[in-house]
Protein backbone atom coordinates (compact mmCIF):
# COMPACT_ATOMS: atom_id res chain seq x y z
CA UNK A 1 0.00 0.00 0.00
CA UNK A 2 2.89 2.32 0.85
CA UNK A 3 4.38 1.43 -2.47
CA UNK A 4 1.15 2.24 -4.26
CA UNK A 5 0.93 5.64 -2.55
CA UNK A 6 4.58 6.44 -3.29
CA UNK A 7 4.32 5.44 -6.96
CA UNK A 8 1.04 7.28 -7.40
CA UNK A 9 2.62 10.40 -5.92
CA UNK A 10 5.67 10.03 -8.19
CA UNK A 11 3.40 9.93 -11.24
CA UNK A 12 1.23 12.79 -9.99
CA UNK A 13 4.39 14.85 -9.51
CA UNK A 14 5.35 14.00 -13.06
CA UNK A 15 2.26 15.81 -14.33
CA UNK A 16 2.83 18.76 -12.03
CA UNK A 17 6.32 19.04 -13.50
CA UNK A 18 4.75 19.02 -16.96
CA UNK A 19 2.79 22.14 -16.01
CA UNK A 20 6.02 23.89 -15.10
CA UNK A 21 8.07 22.56 -18.00
CA UNK A 22 5.44 23.19 -20.64
CA UNK A 23 2.99 25.80 -19.37
CA UNK A 24 1.52 26.79 -22.74
CA UNK A 25 -0.99 23.91 -23.12
CA UNK A 26 -1.99 24.30 -19.47
CA UNK A 27 -2.58 28.02 -19.87
CA UNK A 28 -4.55 27.46 -23.07
CA UNK A 29 -6.56 24.76 -21.30
CA UNK A 30 -7.37 27.26 -18.55
CA UNK A 31 -8.08 30.18 -20.85
CA UNK A 32 -10.34 28.35 -23.28
CA UNK A 33 -13.29 28.20 -20.85
CA UNK A 34 -12.65 31.82 -19.89
CA UNK A 35 -12.88 32.77 -23.56
CA UNK A 36 -16.09 30.75 -23.88
CA UNK A 37 -17.56 32.61 -20.91
CA UNK A 38 -16.77 35.94 -22.53
CA UNK A 39 -18.11 34.76 -25.88
CA UNK A 40 -21.41 33.43 -24.56
CA UNK A 41 -21.72 35.91 -21.74
CA UNK A 42 -21.36 39.02 -23.86
CA UNK A 43 -21.56 37.99 -27.54
CA UNK A 44 -24.46 35.49 -27.68
CA UNK A 45 -25.85 36.06 -24.22
CA UNK A 46 -27.89 39.08 -25.21
CA UNK A 47 -29.89 36.96 -27.64
CA UNK A 48 -30.33 34.08 -25.23
CA UNK A 49 -33.02 33.99 -22.61
CA UNK A 50 -32.93 32.42 -19.20
CA UNK A 51 -35.89 30.10 -18.54
CA UNK A 52 -37.91 31.75 -15.82
CA UNK A 53 -35.98 34.99 -16.22
CA UNK A 54 -32.73 36.18 -14.69
CA UNK A 55 -29.22 37.26 -15.62
CA UNK A 56 -27.74 35.17 -18.43
CA UNK A 57 -24.22 35.20 -17.02
CA UNK A 58 -25.52 33.93 -13.68
CA UNK A 59 -27.23 31.17 -15.66
CA UNK A 60 -24.14 30.51 -17.76
CA UNK A 61 -21.48 30.02 -15.08
CA UNK A 62 -22.72 26.73 -13.54
CA UNK A 63 -23.00 25.43 -17.10
CA UNK A 64 -19.42 26.51 -17.82
CA UNK A 65 -18.09 24.93 -14.62
CA UNK A 66 -19.61 21.59 -15.56
CA UNK A 67 -18.68 21.92 -19.23
CA UNK A 68 -15.05 22.46 -18.26
CA UNK A 69 -15.16 19.19 -16.32
CA UNK A 70 -16.42 17.46 -19.47
CA UNK A 71 -13.95 19.03 -21.89
CA UNK A 72 -10.93 18.22 -19.74
CA UNK A 73 -11.70 14.57 -20.54
CA UNK A 74 -9.84 15.33 -23.77
CA UNK A 75 -6.61 15.96 -21.90
CA UNK A 76 -7.01 12.71 -19.96
CA UNK A 77 -7.42 10.76 -23.21
CA UNK A 78 -4.51 12.59 -24.84
CA UNK A 79 -2.17 11.85 -21.93
CA UNK A 80 -3.06 8.15 -21.93
CA UNK A 81 -2.64 7.84 -25.71
CA UNK A 82 0.68 9.73 -25.73
CA UNK A 83 2.21 7.53 -23.03
CA UNK A 84 1.12 4.39 -24.83
CA UNK A 85 2.51 5.58 -28.16
CA UNK A 86 5.86 6.76 -26.84
CA UNK A 87 6.41 3.43 -25.08
CA UNK A 88 6.31 5.11 -21.67
CA UNK A 89 3.39 2.92 -20.59
CA UNK A 90 5.41 -0.15 -21.55
CA UNK A 91 8.38 1.09 -19.58
CA UNK A 92 6.15 1.50 -16.53
CA UNK A 93 4.78 -1.99 -17.09
CA UNK A 94 8.28 -3.47 -17.28
CA UNK A 95 9.19 -1.94 -13.90
CA UNK A 96 8.59 -3.42 -10.44
CA UNK A 97 6.20 -0.63 -9.50
CA UNK A 98 2.62 -0.85 -8.23
CA UNK A 99 0.74 -1.32 -11.50
CA UNK A 100 -2.43 0.48 -10.35
CA UNK A 101 -0.30 3.57 -9.70
CA UNK A 102 -0.18 4.31 -13.44
CA UNK A 103 -3.94 4.86 -13.61
CA UNK A 104 -4.26 6.33 -10.12
CA UNK A 105 -1.48 8.82 -10.79
CA UNK A 106 -3.26 9.89 -13.96
CA UNK A 107 -6.53 10.48 -12.09
CA UNK A 108 -4.84 12.36 -9.20
CA UNK A 109 -3.03 14.69 -11.59
CA UNK A 110 -6.22 15.31 -13.57
CA UNK A 111 -8.19 16.03 -10.39
CA UNK A 112 -5.61 18.64 -9.40
CA UNK A 113 -5.87 20.08 -12.90
CA UNK A 114 -9.67 20.21 -12.55
CA UNK A 115 -9.39 22.00 -9.21
CA UNK A 116 -7.07 24.63 -10.67
CA UNK A 117 -9.36 24.99 -13.68
CA UNK A 118 -12.33 25.63 -11.39
CA UNK A 119 -10.44 28.25 -9.41
CA UNK A 120 -9.55 30.15 -12.60
CA UNK A 121 -13.11 29.93 -13.84
CA UNK A 122 -14.56 31.07 -10.50
CA UNK A 123 -12.35 34.16 -10.62
CA UNK A 124 -13.50 34.77 -14.19
CA UNK A 125 -17.13 34.30 -13.10
CA UNK A 126 -16.78 36.74 -10.24
CA UNK A 127 -15.32 39.28 -12.65
CA UNK A 128 -18.29 39.02 -15.04
CA UNK A 129 -20.79 39.36 -12.22
CA UNK A 130 -21.54 35.77 -11.22
CA UNK A 131 -22.20 35.15 -7.53
CA UNK A 132 -23.12 32.14 -5.47
CA UNK A 133 -26.30 33.11 -3.66
CA UNK A 134 -26.38 29.82 -1.78
CA UNK A 135 -25.05 29.17 1.70
CA UNK A 136 -21.37 28.35 2.26
CA UNK A 137 -22.25 24.67 2.69
CA UNK A 138 -24.33 24.62 -0.48
CA UNK A 139 -21.55 26.31 -2.42
CA UNK A 140 -18.97 23.77 -1.23
CA UNK A 141 -21.36 20.96 -2.11
CA UNK A 142 -21.82 22.38 -5.60
CA UNK A 143 -18.05 22.33 -6.23
CA UNK A 144 -17.89 18.81 -4.80
CA UNK A 145 -20.51 17.71 -7.36
CA UNK A 146 -18.48 19.30 -10.15
CA UNK A 147 -15.33 17.47 -9.07
CA UNK A 148 -17.31 14.24 -8.75
CA UNK A 149 -18.37 14.62 -12.39
CA UNK A 150 -14.77 15.21 -13.39
CA UNK A 151 -13.63 12.17 -11.42
CA UNK A 152 -16.16 10.01 -13.23
CA UNK A 153 -15.15 11.38 -16.63
CA UNK A 154 -11.45 10.76 -15.89
CA UNK A 155 -12.20 7.05 -15.89
CA UNK A 156 -14.22 7.33 -19.09
CA UNK A 157 -11.24 9.21 -20.59
CA UNK A 158 -8.69 6.66 -19.35
CA UNK A 159 -10.74 3.80 -20.73
CA UNK A 160 -11.23 5.42 -24.13
CA UNK A 161 -7.54 6.42 -24.19
CA UNK A 162 -6.49 2.82 -23.57
CA UNK A 163 -8.77 1.65 -26.39
CA UNK A 164 -7.30 4.05 -28.93
CA UNK A 165 -4.30 3.19 -31.00
CA UNK A 166 -3.32 6.49 -32.53
CA UNK A 167 -3.69 10.23 -32.79
CA UNK A 168 -6.46 9.92 -35.41
CA UNK A 169 -8.72 8.03 -33.02
CA UNK A 170 -7.89 10.60 -30.39
CA UNK A 171 -8.88 13.49 -32.64
CA UNK A 172 -12.17 11.76 -33.47
CA UNK A 173 -12.96 11.13 -29.82
CA UNK A 174 -12.12 14.70 -28.92
CA UNK A 175 -14.64 15.96 -31.44
CA UNK A 176 -17.28 13.64 -30.00
CA UNK A 177 -16.88 15.30 -26.62
CA UNK A 178 -18.37 18.47 -28.11
CA UNK A 179 -21.95 17.26 -28.64
CA UNK A 180 -21.86 15.74 -25.17
CA UNK A 181 -20.98 19.18 -23.86
CA UNK A 182 -23.35 21.27 -25.95
CA UNK A 183 -26.31 18.88 -25.96
CA UNK A 184 -27.08 19.85 -22.39
CA UNK A 185 -28.55 22.64 -20.35
CA UNK A 186 -25.15 24.39 -20.08
CA UNK A 187 -25.86 27.23 -22.53
CA UNK A 188 -29.56 27.13 -23.21
CA UNK A 189 -32.62 25.59 -21.63
CA UNK A 190 -33.56 22.20 -23.16
CA UNK A 191 -37.12 23.60 -23.35
CA UNK A 192 -36.01 25.64 -26.38
CA UNK A 193 -34.82 22.53 -28.29
CA UNK A 194 -36.98 20.24 -30.48
CA UNK A 195 -38.77 17.71 -28.27
CA UNK A 196 -36.56 14.62 -28.54
CA UNK A 197 -33.34 16.66 -28.53
CA UNK A 198 -34.51 18.47 -25.41
CA UNK A 199 -35.12 15.14 -23.72
CA UNK A 200 -31.60 13.93 -24.58
CA UNK A 201 -30.16 17.20 -23.27
CA UNK A 202 -32.31 16.95 -20.16
CA UNK A 203 -30.98 13.47 -19.35
CA UNK A 204 -27.37 14.23 -20.20
CA UNK A 205 -25.31 13.55 -17.04
CA UNK A 206 -23.79 16.98 -17.55
CA UNK A 207 -27.24 18.61 -17.31
CA UNK A 208 -27.89 16.93 -13.97
CA UNK A 209 -24.74 18.47 -12.51
CA UNK A 210 -25.53 21.82 -14.13
CA UNK A 211 -29.08 21.93 -12.73
CA UNK A 212 -27.98 20.72 -9.30
CA UNK A 213 -25.22 23.33 -9.04
CA UNK A 214 -27.57 26.08 -10.30
CA UNK A 215 -29.86 25.17 -7.42
CA UNK A 216 -27.03 25.07 -4.88
CA UNK A 217 -25.50 28.34 -6.11
CA UNK A 218 -28.96 29.90 -6.15
CA UNK A 219 -28.51 30.78 -9.82
CA UNK A 220 -31.47 31.14 -12.19
CA UNK A 221 -32.78 28.85 -14.91
CA UNK A 222 -32.88 25.47 -13.19
CA UNK A 223 -35.84 24.38 -15.28
CA UNK A 224 -39.04 22.67 -14.32
CA UNK A 225 -38.75 19.22 -15.87
CA UNK A 226 -38.78 16.16 -13.67
CA UNK A 227 -35.09 15.49 -14.39
CA UNK A 228 -34.20 19.08 -13.48
CA UNK A 229 -36.22 19.07 -10.30
CA UNK A 230 -34.54 15.88 -9.14
CA UNK A 231 -31.15 16.97 -10.43
CA UNK A 232 -29.38 16.61 -7.07
CA UNK A 233 -30.03 12.88 -7.11
CA UNK A 234 -28.88 12.46 -10.70
CA UNK A 235 -25.82 14.66 -10.16
CA UNK A 236 -24.69 12.01 -7.66
CA UNK A 237 -26.05 8.89 -9.32
CA UNK A 238 -24.80 9.55 -12.87
CA UNK A 239 -21.11 10.04 -11.93
CA UNK A 240 -21.14 7.11 -9.52
CA UNK A 241 -22.66 4.94 -12.23
CA UNK A 242 -19.94 6.05 -14.65
CA UNK A 243 -17.22 5.25 -12.10
CA UNK A 244 -18.74 1.86 -11.34
CA UNK A 245 -18.71 1.03 -15.06
CA UNK A 246 -15.53 2.66 -16.31
CA UNK A 247 -13.09 2.22 -13.43
CA UNK A 248 -13.21 -1.60 -13.59
CA UNK A 249 -13.23 -1.43 -17.40
CA UNK A 250 -10.10 0.74 -17.35
CA UNK A 251 -8.30 -1.58 -14.93
CA UNK A 252 -9.29 -4.58 -17.03
CA UNK A 253 -8.18 -2.90 -20.22
CA UNK A 254 -4.85 -1.94 -18.64
CA UNK A 255 -4.26 -5.51 -17.51
CA UNK A 256 -5.28 -6.79 -20.93
CA UNK A 257 -2.39 -4.90 -22.51
CA UNK A 258 -0.42 -8.08 -21.80
CA UNK A 259 -2.71 -10.22 -23.98
CA UNK B 1 17.42 -23.87 -13.89
CA UNK B 2 21.06 -23.23 -13.19
CA UNK B 3 22.15 -19.85 -11.94
CA UNK B 4 24.40 -19.60 -14.99
CA UNK B 5 21.41 -19.08 -17.25
CA UNK B 6 20.12 -15.51 -17.58
CA UNK B 7 17.27 -16.25 -19.96
CA UNK B 8 15.68 -19.51 -20.88
CA UNK B 9 12.62 -19.83 -23.07
CA UNK B 10 10.96 -23.08 -24.04
CA UNK B 11 8.31 -23.48 -26.69
CA UNK B 12 6.89 -19.96 -26.54
CA UNK B 13 3.85 -19.48 -28.73
CA UNK B 14 1.66 -16.47 -29.35
CA UNK B 15 -1.28 -16.05 -31.72
CA UNK B 16 -3.29 -12.98 -32.61
CA UNK B 17 -6.54 -14.05 -34.19
CA UNK B 18 -5.51 -16.36 -36.99
CA UNK B 19 -1.91 -15.14 -37.15
CA UNK B 20 0.82 -17.09 -35.43
CA UNK B 21 3.42 -14.64 -34.22
CA UNK B 22 5.50 -17.03 -32.12
CA UNK B 23 5.56 -20.63 -33.19
CA UNK B 24 7.53 -22.42 -30.47
CA UNK B 25 10.54 -20.27 -29.62
CA UNK B 26 13.39 -21.82 -27.64
CA UNK B 27 16.19 -19.58 -26.42
CA UNK B 28 18.99 -19.65 -23.94
CA UNK B 29 21.25 -16.84 -22.77
CA UNK B 30 24.17 -17.63 -20.49
CA UNK B 31 24.96 -15.19 -17.73
CA UNK B 32 27.32 -12.38 -18.76
CA UNK B 33 26.83 -13.09 -22.45
CA UNK B 34 25.09 -11.37 -25.35
CA UNK B 35 22.42 -13.17 -27.33
CA UNK B 36 21.54 -11.57 -30.64
CA UNK B 37 18.03 -12.20 -31.92
CA UNK B 38 18.34 -11.52 -35.62
CA UNK B 39 15.44 -11.27 -38.03
CA UNK B 40 13.46 -9.14 -40.39
CA UNK B 41 10.37 -7.15 -39.45
CA UNK B 42 7.59 -9.46 -38.39
CA UNK B 43 9.91 -12.36 -37.57
CA UNK B 44 8.77 -12.35 -33.94
CA UNK B 45 11.83 -10.76 -32.30
CA UNK B 46 9.97 -7.96 -30.56
CA UNK B 47 7.14 -10.25 -29.50
CA UNK B 48 9.72 -12.57 -27.94
CA UNK B 49 11.33 -9.64 -26.13
CA UNK B 50 7.90 -8.50 -24.90
CA UNK B 51 7.12 -11.94 -23.50
CA UNK B 52 10.48 -12.09 -21.74
CA UNK B 53 10.05 -8.61 -20.23
CA UNK B 54 6.56 -9.52 -18.86
CA UNK B 55 4.80 -7.07 -21.19
CA UNK B 56 3.00 -9.85 -23.02
CA UNK B 57 1.71 -13.24 -21.93
CA UNK B 58 2.60 -16.16 -24.16
CA UNK B 59 -0.21 -18.56 -25.12
CA UNK B 60 1.95 -21.50 -24.19
CA UNK B 61 5.51 -22.39 -23.32
CA UNK B 62 7.50 -21.07 -20.41
CA UNK B 63 10.31 -18.65 -19.83
CA UNK B 64 12.59 -17.74 -16.98
CA UNK B 65 14.57 -14.53 -16.68
CA UNK B 66 17.24 -14.14 -13.98
CA UNK B 67 15.86 -17.33 -12.43
CA UNK B 68 12.25 -16.13 -12.19
CA UNK B 69 9.24 -17.30 -14.16
CA UNK B 70 7.93 -14.46 -16.38
CA UNK B 71 4.33 -15.55 -15.94
CA UNK B 72 4.16 -16.26 -12.20
CA UNK B 73 6.96 -14.10 -10.82
CA UNK B 74 6.56 -11.05 -13.04
CA UNK B 75 7.33 -8.58 -10.25
CA UNK B 76 10.68 -10.22 -9.48
CA UNK B 77 11.53 -10.44 -13.17
CA UNK B 78 10.80 -6.71 -13.49
CA UNK B 79 13.11 -5.94 -10.58
CA UNK B 80 15.93 -7.78 -12.38
CA UNK B 81 15.68 -6.39 -15.89
CA UNK B 82 16.15 -3.24 -17.91
CA UNK B 83 14.36 -2.63 -21.20
CA UNK B 84 15.31 -0.42 -24.10
CA UNK B 85 12.49 -0.51 -26.63
CA UNK B 86 12.33 0.59 -30.24
CA UNK B 87 11.22 4.10 -29.36
CA UNK B 88 13.04 6.04 -26.69
CA UNK B 89 10.49 5.50 -23.93
CA UNK B 90 11.15 8.65 -21.98
CA UNK B 91 9.00 11.63 -21.06
CA UNK B 92 9.56 14.25 -23.75
CA UNK B 93 8.31 17.14 -21.67
CA UNK B 94 10.44 16.48 -18.59
CA UNK B 95 14.15 17.18 -18.57
CA UNK B 96 16.74 14.41 -18.51
CA UNK B 97 17.32 14.50 -14.78
CA UNK B 98 13.62 14.48 -13.85
CA UNK B 99 13.12 11.49 -16.13
CA UNK B 100 15.82 9.48 -14.42
CA UNK B 101 14.71 10.52 -10.92
CA UNK B 102 11.15 9.46 -11.78
CA UNK B 103 12.20 6.04 -13.07
CA UNK B 104 14.55 5.53 -10.10
CA UNK B 105 11.70 6.41 -7.70
CA UNK B 106 9.42 3.94 -9.47
CA UNK B 107 12.13 1.31 -8.99
CA UNK B 108 11.74 1.90 -5.26
CA UNK B 109 14.70 4.21 -4.57
CA UNK B 110 14.22 6.88 -1.92
CA UNK B 111 14.21 10.48 -3.18
CA UNK B 112 17.81 11.23 -2.18
CA UNK B 113 19.09 7.91 -3.56
CA UNK B 114 17.10 8.47 -6.76
CA UNK B 115 18.66 11.89 -7.27
CA UNK B 116 22.15 10.52 -6.64
CA UNK B 117 21.58 7.66 -9.09
CA UNK B 118 20.21 10.07 -11.70
CA UNK B 119 23.27 12.32 -11.44
CA UNK B 120 25.60 9.33 -11.65
CA UNK B 121 23.91 8.10 -14.83
CA UNK B 122 23.80 11.57 -16.39
CA UNK B 123 27.54 11.88 -15.96
CA UNK B 124 28.21 8.41 -17.23
CA UNK B 125 26.15 8.96 -20.37
CA UNK B 126 27.59 12.43 -20.96
CA UNK B 127 24.22 14.08 -20.43
CA UNK B 128 25.31 16.25 -17.51
CA UNK B 129 25.15 19.45 -19.55
CA UNK B 130 21.73 18.57 -20.94
CA UNK B 131 20.32 17.44 -17.58
CA UNK B 132 17.99 20.42 -17.30
CA UNK B 133 16.88 20.54 -20.91
CA UNK B 134 13.52 19.03 -21.93
CA UNK B 135 14.07 15.66 -23.60
CA UNK B 136 11.98 16.81 -26.57
CA UNK B 137 14.93 19.01 -27.51
CA UNK B 138 17.50 16.17 -27.37
CA UNK B 139 19.08 14.72 -30.50
CA UNK B 140 18.25 11.13 -31.43
CA UNK B 141 21.55 9.91 -30.02
CA UNK B 142 21.10 11.76 -26.72
CA UNK B 143 17.58 10.48 -26.36
CA UNK B 144 18.79 6.94 -26.91
CA UNK B 145 21.53 7.41 -24.31
CA UNK B 146 18.95 8.69 -21.83
CA UNK B 147 16.73 5.73 -22.66
CA UNK B 148 19.64 3.40 -21.97
CA UNK B 149 20.39 5.24 -18.72
CA UNK B 150 16.71 4.92 -17.71
CA UNK B 151 16.89 1.17 -18.20
CA UNK B 152 19.92 0.99 -15.92
CA UNK B 153 18.56 2.82 -12.88
CA UNK B 154 18.21 -0.48 -11.02
CA UNK B 155 21.49 -2.05 -12.29
CA UNK B 156 19.67 -4.86 -14.11
CA UNK B 157 20.97 -8.41 -14.23
CA UNK B 158 19.54 -8.87 -17.71
CA UNK B 159 19.24 -6.05 -20.19
CA UNK B 160 16.84 -6.27 -23.13
CA UNK B 161 17.68 -4.14 -26.14
CA UNK B 162 14.94 -4.17 -28.76
CA UNK B 163 16.48 -2.79 -31.96
CA UNK B 164 18.48 -0.26 -29.96
CA UNK B 165 20.12 1.48 -32.91
CA UNK B 166 17.27 1.61 -35.41
CA UNK B 167 17.13 5.12 -36.83
CA UNK B 168 20.44 6.24 -35.32
CA UNK B 169 23.29 7.76 -37.28
CA UNK B 170 26.52 5.71 -37.49
CA UNK B 171 28.22 7.76 -34.77
CA UNK B 172 25.38 7.32 -32.27
CA UNK B 173 25.18 3.67 -33.19
CA UNK B 174 28.86 3.19 -32.37
CA UNK B 175 28.27 4.95 -29.04
CA UNK B 176 25.46 2.59 -28.12
CA UNK B 177 27.60 -0.39 -29.09
CA UNK B 178 30.47 0.84 -26.92
CA UNK B 179 28.09 1.28 -23.99
CA UNK B 180 26.67 -2.22 -24.42
CA UNK B 181 30.19 -3.67 -24.48
CA UNK B 182 31.03 -1.84 -21.26
CA UNK B 183 27.90 -3.22 -19.60
CA UNK B 184 28.71 -6.75 -20.68
CA UNK B 185 32.28 -6.34 -19.41
CA UNK B 186 30.75 -5.38 -16.06
CA UNK B 187 28.78 -8.63 -15.99
CA UNK B 188 25.36 -7.71 -17.43
CA UNK B 189 23.67 -10.31 -19.60
CA UNK B 190 22.16 -8.81 -22.75
CA UNK B 191 19.45 -9.98 -25.10
CA UNK B 192 19.58 -7.90 -28.26
CA UNK B 193 17.11 -7.92 -31.11
CA UNK B 194 18.27 -6.46 -34.38
CA UNK B 195 17.68 -6.38 -38.11
CA UNK B 196 21.33 -5.69 -38.76
CA UNK B 197 23.64 -8.59 -39.29
CA UNK B 198 26.55 -6.29 -38.57
CA UNK B 199 25.12 -5.31 -35.19
CA UNK B 200 24.62 -8.90 -34.12
CA UNK B 201 28.10 -9.65 -35.42
CA UNK B 202 29.62 -6.76 -33.45
CA UNK B 203 27.94 -7.44 -30.12
CA UNK B 204 26.63 -10.96 -29.82
CA UNK B 205 28.43 -14.09 -28.62
CA UNK B 206 25.58 -16.16 -29.88
CA UNK B 207 23.04 -15.43 -32.60
CA UNK B 208 19.58 -16.87 -33.02
CA UNK B 209 18.08 -16.17 -36.42
CA UNK B 210 14.30 -15.82 -36.39
CA UNK B 211 11.82 -16.07 -39.23
CA UNK B 212 8.05 -16.53 -39.11
CA UNK B 213 7.97 -16.88 -35.33
CA UNK B 214 10.65 -19.56 -35.08
CA UNK B 215 14.37 -19.79 -34.50
CA UNK B 216 15.62 -21.15 -37.81
CA UNK B 217 19.34 -21.16 -37.06
CA UNK B 218 21.64 -20.40 -34.18
CA UNK B 219 25.27 -20.41 -33.30
CA UNK B 220 28.25 -18.15 -32.89
CA UNK B 221 28.54 -15.36 -35.48
CA UNK B 222 31.59 -17.08 -36.96
CA UNK B 223 29.79 -20.40 -37.28
CA UNK B 224 26.75 -18.81 -38.91
CA UNK B 225 28.87 -16.93 -41.40
CA UNK B 226 30.94 -19.97 -42.22
CA UNK B 227 27.68 -21.70 -42.90
CA UNK B 228 26.84 -18.96 -45.38
CA UNK B 229 30.12 -19.19 -47.21
CA UNK B 230 31.41 -15.97 -45.69
CA UNK B 231 31.89 -12.69 -47.51
CA UNK B 232 31.49 -11.80 -51.16
CA UNK B 233 33.78 -10.05 -53.58
CA UNK B 234 32.18 -7.80 -56.17
CA UNK B 235 34.10 -6.44 -59.14
CA UNK B 236 32.74 -3.78 -61.49
CA UNK B 237 34.44 -3.61 -64.90
CA UNK B 238 35.11 -0.63 -67.08
CA UNK B 239 34.20 -2.41 -70.31
CA UNK B 240 31.31 -4.84 -70.69
CA UNK B 241 33.39 -6.62 -73.34
CA UNK B 242 35.73 -7.90 -70.64
CA UNK B 243 32.97 -9.63 -68.65
CA UNK B 244 33.50 -13.13 -69.98
CA UNK B 245 37.29 -13.07 -69.50
CA UNK B 246 36.97 -11.53 -66.04
CA UNK B 247 34.44 -14.19 -65.08
CA UNK B 248 36.97 -16.88 -65.91
CA UNK B 249 39.70 -15.12 -63.93
CA UNK B 250 37.49 -14.71 -60.86
CA UNK B 251 36.30 -18.30 -61.08
CA UNK B 252 39.94 -19.33 -60.95
CA UNK B 253 40.97 -17.11 -58.04
CA UNK B 254 37.94 -17.77 -55.83
CA UNK B 255 37.31 -21.34 -56.80
CA UNK B 256 33.58 -20.51 -57.00
CA UNK B 257 31.15 -19.99 -59.85
CA UNK B 258 30.75 -16.16 -60.08
CA UNK B 259 27.46 -14.43 -60.81
CA UNK B 260 27.53 -11.90 -63.64
CA UNK B 261 25.26 -8.89 -63.97
CA UNK B 262 25.58 -7.55 -67.53
CA UNK B 263 23.69 -4.30 -66.88
CA UNK B 264 25.94 -3.10 -64.07
CA UNK B 265 29.05 -4.89 -65.45
CA UNK B 266 29.42 -6.54 -62.07
CA UNK B 267 30.78 -9.94 -61.18
CA UNK B 268 30.26 -11.34 -57.69
CA UNK B 269 31.51 -14.44 -55.91
CA UNK B 270 31.84 -15.78 -52.37
CA UNK B 271 35.31 -15.65 -50.80
CA UNK B 272 36.63 -17.54 -47.77
CA UNK B 273 39.86 -15.82 -46.84
CA UNK B 274 38.82 -12.24 -47.52
CA UNK B 275 41.85 -10.07 -48.22
CA UNK B 276 44.09 -12.78 -49.65
CA UNK B 277 41.52 -13.70 -52.26
CA UNK B 278 40.84 -10.05 -52.92
CA UNK B 279 44.52 -9.35 -53.58
CA UNK B 280 44.88 -12.44 -55.73
CA UNK B 281 41.82 -11.50 -57.77
CA UNK B 282 42.82 -7.89 -58.31
CA UNK B 283 46.35 -8.94 -59.35
CA UNK B 284 45.03 -11.59 -61.73
CA UNK B 285 42.64 -9.11 -63.35
CA UNK B 286 45.47 -6.61 -63.71
CA UNK B 287 47.73 -9.24 -65.25
CA UNK B 288 44.99 -10.14 -67.71
CA UNK B 289 44.81 -6.47 -68.73
CA UNK B 290 41.20 -6.07 -67.59
CA UNK B 291 40.24 -2.54 -66.62
CA UNK B 292 38.56 -2.59 -63.20
CA UNK B 293 36.32 0.29 -62.12
CA UNK B 294 35.48 -0.81 -58.57
CA UNK B 295 36.18 -3.66 -56.18
CA UNK B 296 34.32 -4.29 -52.94
CA UNK B 297 34.47 -6.95 -50.29
CA UNK B 298 31.21 -7.15 -48.37
CA UNK B 299 29.40 -9.25 -45.84
CA UNK B 300 26.30 -11.07 -46.88
CA UNK B 301 23.21 -8.93 -46.32
CA UNK B 302 20.45 -10.06 -44.04
CA UNK B 303 18.39 -10.79 -47.14
CA UNK B 304 21.06 -13.18 -48.37
CA UNK B 305 21.23 -14.83 -44.94
CA UNK B 306 17.50 -15.39 -45.01
CA UNK B 307 17.47 -16.58 -48.58
CA UNK B 308 20.17 -19.02 -47.68
CA UNK B 309 18.56 -20.22 -44.43
CA UNK B 310 14.99 -20.36 -45.61
CA UNK B 311 16.14 -21.99 -48.83
CA UNK B 312 17.89 -24.63 -46.77
CA UNK B 313 14.78 -25.10 -44.61
CA UNK B 314 12.65 -25.68 -47.64
CA UNK B 315 15.09 -28.15 -49.13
Amino acid sequence: MNRLAADTWTLTQRDLRHWVAQPTPVVIGLLFPVMTVLMFGFLFGGALSVPGGGNYREFLMPGMFALTMVFSMESTMAAVVTDAQRGVTDRFRSMPMASSAVLLGRSCADMLNAAVGLVVLVVCGLLVGWRSNGSFGATVLAFALLLLLRFALIWVGIYLGLLMNGPEALAAAQILVWPLGFLSSAFVSPDTMPGWLGTVAEWNPLSATVAATRTLFGNPGVGTSWAAENAAVFAVVWPILLVVIFLPLSVRRYRALSH
Amino acid sequence: MGSETAVRAEGLTKRYGGTTVLDGVDLRLERGRVLGLLGQNGAGKTTTARVLTTLLKADSGRAEVAGFDVATEARRVRASIGLVGQHAAVDEVLNGRDNLVMFARLHGLRPSAARARANELLERFRLGDAAKRPVGKYSGGMRRRLDLAASLVCTPKVLFLDEPTTGLDPHSRAEVWAEVRALVAAGTSVLLTTQYLEEADQLADHIAVMAAGRVIAEGSPAALKADLGGDRIEVVLHEAADLARAQAVIAATTGEEPLVDNDTRMIGAPVDDRVRTLTRTVNALHDAGIDVEDVTLRRPTLDEVFLHLTGKEAA
